[in-house]
């Protein structure tokens, strides 16, 4: 089975959810023109990302009746769709949130579950903690998500794994830092390394989409990139600039992989179980 | 470990993206600089043009009486390359009057009279030129304090505030500023004979490295010296950033109600943009 995965990387505008849906509709009208079966955005695509005292204002729920989510909804049926976004939930918590939507449907919404609240990061401030990592049946297979700080913890990618995730969607708004003699920044080499030796450990395909624009003096890299299981690059979008990265992926090459590869079939979960609860058991 | 060096080619993609981000999205299309001939402000310049084109760049060049004749001349020479739209305006009349009023005046509140000035001048042509004035302080300056207040550190944006003085001439080298104002040795030119590195006591070099390793690095000021630096000048240089942090900052206001400006009504600046 053929998958035509796209990736928008795209700049928002800082708390203007009306301007960033607009910017969607567009991004997922190029999409689908050109034959795309998965559009993934980056975090909080819907908002912006340093938002700060704009969190409220700036949240949706991901229901029909939405203002926002019904357009995005709508052009589910068409292509499947993550978007990123802040979402309130009944008791008024805030999270950083992505929606996998699918014709018509909202299949899963995951809420970050790890908050940087150091150096230049203030997330744990502004929004609530999300608790739950969960993998999710989409009709390409089984697909888990995670956002930015959540793929810097080696836990979340690994219980998507074994919770049957063959697909993993990355999705960040990180800012470039460490400048250097070299080529890339060091948060760009951080992630695509990450990246890349999760595709490689899992022997399943690692989507990372990372958004681009300028907020105040942050600059966010780009540079979305898609791994197979084999942990090769099959496509790198642009540095710094606004891109559609679209690919082709075999979803029969996790079968070919895993066979030459068994490092799911060989993972053993009650090992881990095991020291798990004994290292737990101590504290 | 004292590597400062930097890839040119990413830290000018980066600094021209600012520029054009930052000044576009608030509705502006041009930019101002102070060209004073230093490497600062020549460099800001060429980022900005590279940032806006040319067209859209204006120069102002500021001299004192007493300003070093080679300091009009090294602007002229970012102007002319650029064929930027320029302007010359002696400050000496306006600063003269306030000098006068106490002849026991020190050379520092001189020096920080004519920096004020010229953010008048400078501000003042915003308004003419409908473009946003670009900031010329670069990391060492900042982190060290060596600068006028509400002078030469006051701009909309700062392109060139996270590079030292020793990356800064790396990039200058790299973009091709004009050879004699990377060669010459930086200097206010607040007064005759003045260079920064006389007037600090030591060489951006030398001070640059431990900065490096202080800020970026995050070593403890005994790390700093087992690795080679005097306790002396680790301890100056300490000292020097840690009395400046008022630069770094706008005036703290005091806290009465629930929601105070500054601690909890939190926005970017580029909130809505």
């Amino acid at each position: 089975m053929k998958l035509n995965l796209s990736l928008a990387q795209i700049a928002t505008k800082l708390g203007d959810v009306e301007a960033n849906l607009e910017k969607h509709l567009t991004y997922i009208k190029q999409a689908k023109r050109q034959g795309t079966d998965l559009l993934v955005f980056p975090e909080l695509s819907l908002t912006g990302y340093v938002l700060q005292d704009l969190v409220a204002s700036v949240a949706h729920k991901p229901t029909e009746d939405d203002p926002v989510f019904k357009h995005l909804l709508k052009a589910s049926r068409d292509l499947d769709l993550v978007v990123g976004f802040v979402d309130e939930d009944a008791r008024h918590r805030f999270y950083i949130a992505s929606a996998y939507l699918s014709g018509g449907t909202v299949m899963h919404v995951h809420h970050k579950v790890y908050l940087p609240t150091y150096g230049l990061f203030d997330e744990g401030r502004f929004f609530a903690w999300g608790d739950s990592i969960r993998s999710f049946d989409t009709r390409f297979g089984r697909v888990g998500m995670l956002i930015c700080e959540d793929f810097w913890h080696a836990s979340p990618p690994y219980l998507l794994w074994l919770d049957g995730a063959d697909i993993m969607l990355f999705s960040s708004a990180s800012p470039g830092r460490g400048l250097t003699d070299k080529e890339k920044l060091e948060s760009a080499r951080w992630v695509e390394r990450v990246s890349k030796a999760y595709a490689s450990m899992f022997t399943s395909f690692v989507a990372h989409c990372n958004r681009v624009g300028f907020e105040d003096g942050l600059l966010f890299w780009g540079g979305a990139t898609v791994n197979d299981p084999n942990g090769e690059l099959l496509v790198q979008g642009p540095y710094f600039e606004e891109s559609l990265t679209s690919t082709e992926i075999d979803l029969n090459q996790l079968r070919r992989t895993r066979a030459r590869l068994p490092l799911l079939r060989d993972e053993r979960t009650a090992l881990v179980q095991k020291e798990m609860d004994r290292i737990l058991s101590r504290v | 470990m004292f590597d400062l060096t930097i890839n040119t080619d990413v830290a000018h993609q980066i600094l021209v993206g600012f520029i054009k981000s930052e000044v576009t999205r608030v509705g502006y299309s041009r930019a101002l600089i102070n060209l004073s001939g230093g490497l600062d402000s020549a460099i800001s310049c060429v980022l900005a043009v590279d940032a806006l084109g040319a067209e859209n760049v204006f120069a102002l060049r500021l001299p004192y009486r007493t300003s070093a004749k080679d300091s009009l001349e090294h602007a002229q020479l970012i102007i002319d390359k650029y064929r930027l739209q320029s302007e010359t305006i002696d400050i000496t009349d306006m600063v003269d009057p306030l000098i006068k009023r106490d002849p026991n005046m020190s050379n520092t509140r001189k020096g920080n009279i004519m920096a004020r000035v010229r953010m008048i001048a400078l501000y003042d042509q915003t308004e003419v030129f409908k473009g946003l004035p670009i900031g010329t302080s670069n990391k060492t300056e900042i982190l060290l304090g060596y600068s006028t207040l509400w002078g030469d550190m006051a701009s909309a944006i700062n392109p060139i505030g996270d590079l030292y003085k020793t990356q800064i001439r790396q990039l200058a080298r790299a973009i091709d500023v004009p050879a004699p104002i990377i060669d010459k040795p930086p200097s206010a030119d607040l007064w005759v004979g003045q260079t920064d590195e006389g007037e600090l006591g030591f060489t951006y070099e030398e001070v640059d490295k431990v900065l490096y390793l202080l800020v970026d690095q995050r070593y403890s000021p005994q790390e700093c010296v087992e690795e080679g630096f005097s306790e002396k000048f680790v301890n100056l240089v300490i000292t020097r950033i840690r009395r400046n942090q008022f630069k770094r900052m706008m005036p703290p206001i005091a806290k009465l109600s629930n929601r105070t400006i500054g601690y909890d009504f939190l926005y970017l600046r580029d909130w809505g943009t």
